[in-house]
């Protein structure tokens, strides 16, 4: 018997609204989160390989590139954390209600962003030179 | 052995064979992440620098070397957890969503494990 071609979920149809951007986001976000993971270890690991390796790592850090890569990741986790906090809300039946919703999803979205902007120059102040 | 039946032993488990363990280990992490997670930036923010010594007296506290390790488990817990969901959802051909699965899982557990030597390593002054 032939294989029939089976219909796809229709992921790729609905209408690009808030509710579904800031549903990918999430996962964009979480994503991004992992490669930051990997660049936690990198940076202990370097730690404890010593202090030749660890400067390597910081001045790699430091480079135009990763402190793009590292604002991003630093964004990923503001916006992670208020809208997982979003997400366990409704998990406990809190905030279903359509305004509440779209209220929540633009107060995660504009904290994250104004969070995100105020640690990059708190932690800028305490990195120095590395980010 | 258990005496569970058979019938038993399956209700509720529906076709991802593990009922709703994978859900609830997620919203288990992810609460356990957003504490450390806060710890960790609010540390970072008052270490006022990085260099090497700084980061070793640090990590050498008992309470660092503590929340760290459990971040850095409970983190590639999560990492786990999400990119799965990811990998089942987008990736078509069942060979190599199994060997992408597979890949990701022994990336991060080796990233985890690397990452926890690293952090006892500086705790405790091996030197390098």
């Amino acid at each position: 018997m032939a294989r029939r071609e089976r219909p796809l979920s229709p992921f790729m149809q609905y209408r690009w609204l808030y509710s579904n951007t800031l549903s990918i986001l999430h996962r964009l976000t979480g994503i991004l989160l992992s490669a930051g993971f990997l660049l936690l270890v990198y940076w202990l690991v370097a730690a404890a390989r010593g202090a030749e390796s660890y400067e390597r790592a910081l001045s790699c850090l430091a480079s135009i590139p990763m402190q793009v890569i590292l604002a991003g990741v630093l964004w990923s986790w503001c916006y992670h954390l208020l809208n997982g906090v979003r997400h366990l809300c409704w998990d406990v039946g809190i905030g279903f209600e359509l305004r509440v919703a779209r209220l929540s999803g633009w107060v995660v979205a504009i904290a994250s962003l104004a969070l995100a902007v105020v640690l990059w120059f708190v932690l800028h102040g305490g990195f120095g030179e590395v980010a | 052995m258990s005496l569970t039946s058979p019938l038993g032993r399956v209700l509720g488990l529906g076709s991802a064979k593990e009922g709703s363990r994978h859900w609830y280990a997620q919203r288990l992490s992810a609460i356990a992440l957003a504490i450390l997670g806060i710890w960790f930036v609010v540390a970072l923010a008052g270490l006022d620098g990085v260099d090497l010594d700084r980061v070793r007296t640090w990590l050498s506290a008992p309470l660092t070397t503590t929340l760290l390790l459990l971040m850095i488990g409970t983190l590639a817990w999560h990492t786990i957890l999400g990119l799965q969901v990811v990998i089942e959802d987008y990736v078509g051909s069942r060979g190599l969503r199994v060997a992408l699965l597979i890949a990701m899982k022994f990336g991060f557990v080796l990233a985890a494990v690397a990452g926890a030597i690293a952090v006892l390593r500086l705790a405790v002054g091996v030197p390098a």
